[in-house]
């Protein structure tokens, strides 16, 4: 029975269907399956195997964004009972994530937001036009590894260095690690402002934030 | 100088890529997409002019919903041909629909050095370069700021780079790095300088100013403010969507041509309901995203066919269009780069877009590179010549020179093809030499490409703009920055 219902979970996952994960993860709180047990060895089996797919280059974007925002409606669903079980999903690292002061664009960092949080961290997006100050309180309220800062503008990406800055004067780093992206940011940006990560995508960006919480 | 500026006109081609009855449907999607789901406008200004004239303004939300009759009565006060003025009258551009003209590209954060060929990062001396090397070309006839100065202060960055082109060429200045109202101040108090008045500005538009919408069907507060004030002093004005199938806009090429088209029309109708009559354009560059990155790609067939068919919406509300093509996603000056650049100019030439950008970008729009600025200039010369067409007539059938040369002879000799060789093309970047003496060299087109801009830019020399204005231009920019910082 559990057997073919885990993989019923894994297969809403690989649909990119959030109702039926959603739907699935409300019945197997019903049927007393641990929440953990649900996650591991029912969702996650599906968000690896478009990871898997993706990387054979049989899947494309859009799956992988389904597939990771059928995943966050799954977890979201137990996450309560997870709380009152008084334990935790296991995650990979606590990431908070903004466009920066006076810039608008939104898409590439909310994919790399959705990107990260299917790939087992917790993210915590506090959307466009952030300044300094509220995204380091909120890294410093959630116990943050890793700063994601956007910028698609080249008279806005100056505020990336102003958020490092500022967290060197606070001390704050090498504790809080900084990854940086958008249109206009290059190697040679990333290497002048002394962050500690850049990609030019959201795959790049999962990878580079792997990078770094491995490294503590 | 090149006073001359190869421009296409009186076309020869066509090509019939929407029919009336679609075009009319993409027209009525997007006045249900405004009337429906809204655009959203976060700029005060835009708002309270959108309430005043009787749109549903969500005040909390920015988003902006008009019926279709205030949209489609708007758009019939845009101006359906004006100029764009440049410092040397000889090469205004007329936008009449009977021009294509093109521009560089912009606006990029990397350079491959003219020098040592390396890429770095692009800062103000750049814009100069770029701006006096097209001001050479005839094939440039206006330009964008191509690179970002960002060696400049953030906040007046975009005066200095209209500065440093009108420094550098006489032709037409487009920004489309000037977004902030105080920045558009400035730059229409520079521009008044340079034409010698308000009035003689709103004759002579020696700028003009290119928004980018934030799709999906938003606009940035920054940018409408700018626009706002630029229509105010008719300063022409275009609001560009760079929908992207898939990310910004529907997986469908309709579907995005609509989204785009909402975006764009919405924020055009806003500027004739502040300036009815304001000069106004149709700006686009759509694509597709990458299927496995998301990535803007900045070629492939679908930007093939948006390049052709935004003309059809342009014409539709019987305004210019400034359209992307060339920015090739390529990574140098290769195979990619000539076959995307190439058809995407094409197709939007056939149809007669007034105005193309952008030529002289490697790795979609980021990295300048001189080379592919002179290989984009020959593909727009190769296509300026298929444009003429074939001329058939009693001279072009040639039939006296035919008879004299009969069976078995050749025309080489012949009065008839010394008048008419010169209508042949000439390239300048194809190599058509022996095999032996390509195989003792092993160079090509990017070494020659190459070798022409470095020679254009060590001898050419603009026609320089007047010291005084140039202080009191600069004047104007302290005057800017100082403003800011008590903000």
């Amino acid at each position: 029975m559990s057997e073919e219902f885990y993989r019923e979970m894994a297969q809403s996952i690989i649909d990119g269907d959030s109702d039926r994960a959603v739907e699935l993860a409300k019945k197997s709180l019903a049927m007393q399956i641990h929440p953990l047990d649900a996650i591991s060895k029912g969702f996650v089996v599906g968000v690896n195997c478009v990871g898997e797919q993706f990387g054979r280059g049989e899947a494309f974007l859009p799956e992988l964004v389904m597939a990771g925002e059928a995943m966050k409606a799954a977890v979201a669903t137990l996450e309560p009972e997870l709380k009152k079980l008084g334990s935790a999903r296991q995650i990979k690292g606590r990431v908070v994530l903004a466009t920066v002061e006076g810039d608008i664009h939104e898409i590439g960092k909310t994919l790399v937001g959705t990107m990260l949080s299917a790939s087992g961290f917790e993210v915590h997006d506090l959307g466009v036009d952030a300044p300094a100050d509220k995204i380091i309180g909120k890294a410093l309220e959630v116990n943050a590894d890793i700063i994601g800062l956007s910028a698609l503008l080249t008279t806005t990406m100056v505020r990336q260095r102003e958020v490092i800055q500022e967290l060197d004067k606070e001390g704050l780093r090498p504790r809080i690690k900084v990854l940086v992206g958008g249109a206009p940011i290059t190697r040679d940006w990333f290497e002048k402002i002394k962050a500690d990560g850049y990609s030019e995508d959201a795959i790049g960006a999962v990878k580079a934030a792997e990078q770094l919480v491995a490294k503590d | 100088m090149a006073k001359n500026i190869k421009a296409i006109s009186n076309p020869k081609l066509k090509l019939e890529i929407l029919t009336p009855e679609e075009v009319k449907k993409i027209h009525a999607a997007t006045l249900w997409i405004i009337e429906k789901v809204g655009v959203r406008f976060p700029s005060k200004r835009a708002l309270d002019i959108w309430e005043a004239s009787g749109a549903a303004v969500d005040r909390e939300k920015n988003i902006v919903r008009a019926k279709p009759g205030l949209i489609e009565e708007a758009l019939q006060k845009c101006p359906p041909a004006y100029l764009l003025a440049a410092r040397d009258p000889g090469q205004d551009l007329p936008l009449d629909g009977n021009h294509v003209y093109l521009g560089t590209d912009g606006c990029g954060v990397g350079v491959i050095d003219i020098q040592t060929g390396q890429k770095r990062t692009s800062c103000l001396n750049d814009v100069r370069d770029i701006a006096r090397v097209a001001d050479a070309t005839e094939e440039v006839a206006f330009h964008w700021v191509p690179v970002s100065a960002q060696d400049a202060p953030a906040h007046t960055r975009g005066l200095y780079e209209v500065k440093t082109i009108w420094e550098n060429s006489t032709k037409h200045v487009q920004t489309e790095s000037i977004y902030t109202a105080h920045e558009a101040n400035a730059a229409i108090e520079m521009a008044t300088l340079l034409v010698g008045g308000k009035d003689k500005l709103r004759q002579r538009p020696v700028l003009s100013l290119m928004q980018c919408t934030a799709p999906p069907l938003s606009h940035d507060g920054g940018s409408l403010d700018a626009a706002l004030i630029a229509a105010e002093h008719g300063i022409p004005t275009g609001f560009m969507t760079m929908a992207a199938c898939m990310t910004t806009g529907p997986a469908t090429l309709a579907g995005n041509l609509a989204i785009g088209n909402a975006e764009v029309i919405a924020g055009t109708a806003l500027l004739q309901l502040a300036y009815p009559g304001a000069p106004v354009f149709y700006a686009a560059a759509q694509t597709a995203s990458d299927l496995r990155t998301g990535a803007y790609t900045g070629g492939g067939p679908e930007d093939f066919l948006f390049g052709a068919a935004t003309n059809l919406l342009a014409d539709y509300y019987n305004i210019p269009l400034s359209m992307g093509s060339f920015a090739t996603g390529a990574k140098e000056p290769n195979w990619q780069a000539g076959l995307e650049n190439s058809l995407s100019t094409f197709m939007a030439s056939v149809v007669m877009s007034d105005m193309l950008l952008g030529c002289g970008f490697l790795h979609g729009s980021r990295i300048w590179s001189y080379a592919e600025m002179m290989l984009d200039c020959e593909i727009f010369s190769i296509i300026h010549k298929m444009m003429g067409g074939i001329l058939v007539d009693e001279e072009t059938l040639a039939l006296d020179t035919i008879a004299a040369v009969g069976p078995g002879g050749h025309f080489l000799a012949q009065k008839h093809t010394r008048s008419h060789m010169r209508e042949l093309f000439a390239p300048q970047f194809m190599d058509r030499r022996p095999y032996s003496e390509w195989e003792s060299k092993k160079d090509d087109a990017r070494d020659w490409a190459s070798a022409k801009a470095r020679k254009t830019l060590a001898e050419h020399q603009p026609e320089p703009l007047d010291l005084k204005i140039s202080a009191e231009m600069a004047k104007i920019i302290k005057s800017a920055e100082q403003k800011e910082k008590k903000l």
